[in-house]
């Protein structure tokens, strides 16, 4: 490989076209289309007894209404469980329009398509849908009581039942010299993209033929669930995802009852419909994630070393399971990080609640299996009067153990086995970086100042780039521009610049000349999606492959001209020529025009072709197996996932007269394997440390014991802004994946996984006080250090020379 | 979110204005930077049948500075009051205060004025209207007429302007001699509503001692109140008033609320810390000219 711009931090190249304002998204498209709103459920679960739409019938401009009666063949049917799992034994999915029921607030009863978005919405709120309220389960403990349920048919509220065991835990807890149990909680949050989803559909009546534009993350699976749900032939319908403003999980779930409704409308009106979704929708109809109650009982022995864990998760998946128990999954098998656990077993028990679906968002089950194992590791440490660090540092899977078994499932199916790492050089490099040592001294110089410092760490080891395949299409045009095209798609990551910086590496192009497209049907038909971290594992290999094809072509063909042998060429600058002897050459573009033997002279590149050409007689034109066009197409998928692994240490001081959390240092070291391009891996760090500082300090999804959502607004739901978010310092470590053909691992939400862990740890280090639940604000902190009942630590309590472990 | 219909008008003078706002009736709102009026149109939680937008309107974005105090135009922007040294010389509070209203970009269309019509007790003017003893300046079909802000805030997003009015300007008096101020705030995010906060004016005599101490604050109430603290602290020298005393007693002043980003309790813990950490830094500021005499 010329490696002269992979592991380079290029600059990204679609940064310029998206700050300033030359980015196409969604709702940039279809100007004059119709617009589409919703009338959505304002109660959390009631039966829909009437819809009466005469009022709407007069607003100027209405132009169709949809209800479920109007849904037909398997429009009517229920949404797909999109990932079934045995041990999911009731799984529930909704309707493209409620059925009767709703389930939630916000979930759609009503389509109305007016002339514009301002119509849509008059038109819909003269709708009177009558309800019969029923009762309503909000919260992990009201769902396991089970006094109501959400499904009849499900009446104690569990969805599903996973476990997971690597031993027998009973009698090895019972065997060890020391064992802890407690629990501890992790509120809802959502991933929030900038932009919301939004869907626009144009219908071709002449040739029968659809487009639609989604704000997806799987635009491949939006178009197959389209065809099947609106009985149209898979060819003739296309979904681009266009430039979309983030995702972060929300927009993988497919299909949104509106990916489906909006193309319905097209085809029924014969007329480009778009959908456009409002923050208030999305806060109430699209997904949340995060909470969960869980319940740690760890055995250990005098140093410190883990002899078994016993896990027991509750899990409110919200009022659905489009997406099975993935999450689930992700946090059971996820939680043991980088640690050897002699025994383990988990339990998740999946419950129903009267609230919006909970679905992946960043990080998808992590943070809260981080929480759960990280917060261990610190009740450990606090029991046995041992540094944090070194509790850590006696447990971690050692290098020479690779790969190493965990003898756990995987979510995508596939065995827990690490194909690489080196944990205690991550830990190292943390405590350098933080000032471990120093933290004593920092500590005493902040009492000074009259703040309480506190420092904390958390570990974790990441699944990324699960299968089941990625493929690339890299073609090379007369012109010398070299196409790459893959089917994932992009929420403003960086893939432009990285597929670009891969396949100049691989075929010896400047990266001028390549040009990258994703997620377009149109381009690309077999493709998965953007999740999992797996875009730079799974699509980065797949058009790595695809280059080396059409390195392997060019050279072919050019030995032929120059008379060469193949293994004797190079390709530097867009140029392969004899190594070591000058002018023996030929651009690559001329390649390209040389790979098409009909050769009509339509420009200059295929004039200067023709003094290239070679007249074999004894063979066809296009040799057998051969093809015309310097272009190749291929697929990676693995084994199994790829394990990327970080470190995050965090510094706060609080005030103790105000209880106002000041994360004054972050700190993170971060493994993802070989780096294409460190400047875009330290961006999705630095976001996704800002996302966990949101889940730990800021973000909580505040639902009323009725179900309403009482912060559906950025105005109450307290993203954070720059000024909120720490600065970050990163160190870098590479164990390169032997995995792939790259050596690469997942980057995309490695950031966001520590978040609560460590500063539920740095909080707990500054006050003194056990910190059970996150996130927590200042007001709660309040709380927490005048109740007389909440657990201080021993660590707190040696501190201050009373030894008290209250 | 979208706004339901309405009709638009764009006069060009207050009496203009008036006019309009007499013949739309009930349903008619003046408009101003709309960062407080327009986000409740969007989310239909107002439904006006018109707005009148003042914007054009001559006259209004002007900042008079008087030694009696500061008044402020209709269409002065957060920003530009921010901005304006003459008017912090008058009254220190304003800029202090103008600081921490939301972010720069709001600062540039919101308007002060349009935010003591708002009457939001999270607002920071309000508070400092009512701290300073304010008033504004109403127009009416009848004449114009100055209301003291005891008579304008009556309820949260409520005040006792009806019928066809249209606040022209805000009155802030000037800082007292002797006299020193302070603001502080904490929100949740930086630019944020306040979970709590607090102006305040602390004014000496002539040998250093306390003579009084006002406090108003943010996020406590339905309505901006002042608290007279005088009591804890009048009569000590600057130098060793137990602020923390005066603190402790507006605790036992102020009757907040829960919500979702802090508990009462937690607001009446920053009402004492707010109070005592601001009332020492306008003590030093009014010891100083003390001082300086
Ligand atoms: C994200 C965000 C954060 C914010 N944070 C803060 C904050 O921290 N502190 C704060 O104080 N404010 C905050 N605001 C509100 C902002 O300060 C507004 O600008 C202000 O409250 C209203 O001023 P306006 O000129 O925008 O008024 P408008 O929105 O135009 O009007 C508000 C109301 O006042 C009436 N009104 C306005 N002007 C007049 C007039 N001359 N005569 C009669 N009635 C009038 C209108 O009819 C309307 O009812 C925030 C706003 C946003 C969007």
């Amino acid at each position: 490989m010329t490696t002269k711009l992979f592991g380079e931090p290029v600059r990204r190249r679609e940064d310029a076209r998206l700050i300033t304002g030359r980015g196409r998204y969604l709702d940039d498209i279809g100007a004059g289309a119709l617009a589409a709103a919703f009338v959505r459920s304002p109660h959390a679960h009631a039966r829909v007894v009437d819809v009466d739409v005469e009022a709407a019938l007069d607003v100027g401009g209405l132009v169709a209404i949809y209800t479920y009666e109007d849904l037909t063949g398997p429009m009517a049917e229920p949404l797909p469980v999109l990932i079934p799992h045995p041990q999911l034994h009731a799984p529930r999915t909704g309707y493209p329009l409620a059925n009767g029921v709703v389930h939630h607030v916000g979930e759609p009863v009503v389509m109305v398509v007016a002339t514009d978005r301002y119509v849509a919405e008059d038109a819909a709120e003269r709708i009177v849908v009558t309800y019969e309220e029923l009762p309503v389960v909000v919260g992990i403990d009201t769902a396991r009581a089970a006094g109501s349920c959400v499904h009849p048919d499900v009446p104690d509220n569990v969805a599903a039942r996973h476990h997971q065991e690597t031993g027998d835990v009973e009698p090895a807890l019972a065997a060890s010299p020391h064992t802890l149990t407690f629990t501890q909680t992790i509120e809802r949050s959502a991933c929030t993209p900038l932009e919301g989803k939004g869907v626009h559909a144009r219908w071709d009546p002449d040739d029968g033929s659809l487009r639609v534009y989604s704000s997806t993350q799987a635009s491949t699976s939006v178009r197959a669930a389209i065809a099947a749900k609106l009985e149209l032939s898979l060819d003739r319908v296309e979904v681009i995802a266009p430039d979309v403003g983030g995702g972060f999980g929300v927009k993988i779930v497919h299909p949104w009852p509106e990916e489906l409704l909006v193309p319905m409308a097209a085809i029924r009106l014969g007329r480009e419909v778009k959908w456009a979704e409002d923050r208030r929708e999305h806060f109430v109809s699209s997904a949340h994630e995060r909470g969960q109650r869980q319940q740690v009982t760890v055995g250990f022995d005098d140093d410190g070393r883990l002899t078994a864990l016993d896990v027991h998760v509750w899990h409110d998946n919200g009022a659905y399971t489009p997406y099975g128990i993935i999450v689930p999954i992700i946090t059971a098998t996820q939680l043991v990080g980088p640690y050897a656990i002699p025994v383990y077993r988990v339990v998740v028990e999946s419950l129903y609640t009267n609230t919006v679906i909970v679905t992946p968002y960043r990080g998808a089950g992590r943070p809260q299996g981080c929480f759960a194992m990280e917060r261990t590791m610190d009740r450990i440490a606090d029991a046995l009067d041992l540094d944090r660090a070194e509790v850590r540092r006696r447990n971690l899977i050692t290098p020479d153990q690779f790969p190493y078994d965990h003898h756990l499932t995987f979510q995508d199916g596939r065995p827990v086995v690490y194909d690489s790492g080196d944990y205690p050089g991550l830990l190292e490099k943390l405590t350098a970086l933080v000032g471990w040592e120093s933290v004593e001294e920092r500590r005493a110089e902040a009492a000074g100042r009259g703040k309480l410092l506190g420092a904390g760490m958390a570990l974790y080891v990441e699944g990324t780039g699960p299968g089941p395949y990625e493929g690339g299409h890299v073609q090379v045009l007369g012109s010398g521009k070299v196409l790459v095209s893959t089917g994932l798609t992009s929420q403003g990551q960086g893939h432009e610049t990285v597929f670009a910086q891969i396949v100049a590496s691989e075929l010896g192009v400047p990266m001028e000349d390549v040009e990258v497209h994703t997620g377009d049907t149109r381009r690309f038909g077999y493709a998965v999606g953007t999740f999992a971290s797996r875009a730079a594992v799974m699509s980065g290999n797949a058009v790595a492959l695809a280059a080396r094809g059409v390195r392997e072509k060019a050279l072919r063909i050019a030995a032929d001209v120059l008379e060469a042998d193949p293994s004797d060429l190079e390709i530097e600058e867009g140029v392969v020529q004899v190594r070591g002897t000058p002018g023996a050459s030929i651009p690559l573009r001329t390649v390209a025009v040389l790979s098409n033997p009909l050769r009509y002279a339509f420009d200059e590149a295929a004039k200067q072709a023709t003094q290239f050409a070679t007249h074999d007689d004894t063979r066809p034109p296009v040799a057998p197996g051969d093809a015309p066009g310097l272009e190749h197409r291929d697929y990676y998928s693995p084994l199994r996932s790829t394990f990327a692994s970080g470190a995050h240490a965090a510094v706060v001081e609080v005030d103790p007269q105000t209880w106002e959390i000041d994360v004054v240092q972050y700190a993170v070291v971060h493994d993802c394997g070989n780096v294409v391009n460190p400047m875009i891996v330290e961006g999705q760090v630095h976001g996704g440390v800002a996302q966990g500082v949101a889940g730990a300090l800021y973000e909580r999804m505040a639902y009323d014991a009725d179900g309403q959502l009482q912060n559906a607004s950025f105005m109450d739901f307290l993203v954070p802004y720059a000024s909120e978010v720490p600065d970050v310092v990163i160190d870098h470590q590479q164990t390169p994946s032997p995995l792939n053909p790259l050596g690469i691992k997942g980057a995309g939400e490695a950031g966001v996984i520590p978040g609560s862990a460590a500063l539920a740890s740095a909080i707990e280090d500054a006050v003194g006080r056990r910190v059970a639940a996150m996130p927590i604000s200042p007001s709660e902190l309040y709380d927490l250090v005048r109740d007389p009942s909440s657990e201080r630590t021993a660590a707190a309590g040696r501190r201050a020379g009373t030894g008290a472990t209250a | 979110m979208k706004p339901p219909p309405f009709r638009y008008a764009d006069p060009g003078s207050v009496d203009e204005a008036l006019d309009v706002l007499a013949a739309e009736g009930d349903g008619a709102k003046v408009l101003a930077g709309g960062q407080s009026l327009l986000p409740l149109l969007a989310m239909r939680l107002a439904a006006p049948t018109t707005l009148v937008d003042v914007n054009r309107v001559p006259g209004l974005d002007g900042v008079a500075t008087a030694p009696a105090g500061v008044r402020v135009g209709a269409l002065v922007r957060h920003a530009a009051l921010l901005r304006d040294g003459a008017a912090a010389g008058v009254q220190p509070l304003l800029a202090r205060a103008t600081a921490s209203v939301a972010h720069p970009a709001i600062r540039n269309r919101g308007t002060t004025v349009g935010s003591i019509a708002h009457a939001d007790p999270s607002g920071e003017m309000t508070a400092v209207l009512a701290l300073t003893g304010g008033s504004v300046t109403v127009a009416r079909p009848s004449g114009r007429a100055e209301v003291g802000w005891q008579d304008l805030f009556v309820g949260p997003l409520e005040t006792s302007l009806s019928g066809p009015a249209v606040v022209v300007d805000a009155f802030f008096p000037a800082l007292p001699d002797r006299s020193g101020t302070a603001f502080a705030e904490i929100a949740r995010r930086k630019g944020d509503y306040a979970v709590c906060g607090a102006a305040v004016v602390v004014s000496l005599d002539e040998d250093r001692r306390v003579a009084a101490v006002r406090a108003s604050y943010l996020s406590v109430g339905l309505v901006p109140e002042v608290h007279d603290l005088s009591e804890a602290v009048a009569g000590k020298p600057v130098d060793s008033a137990d602020w923390a005393a005066a603190g402790a007693l507006a605790r036992t002043l102020v009757d907040p609320d829960t919500d979702l980003h802090a508990t009462a309790d937690y607001r009446r813990l920053l009402v004492g810390v707010l109070t005592e950490r601001t009332l020492a830094e306008a003590a030093a500021e009014a010891a100083a000219k003390v001082t300086g005499e």
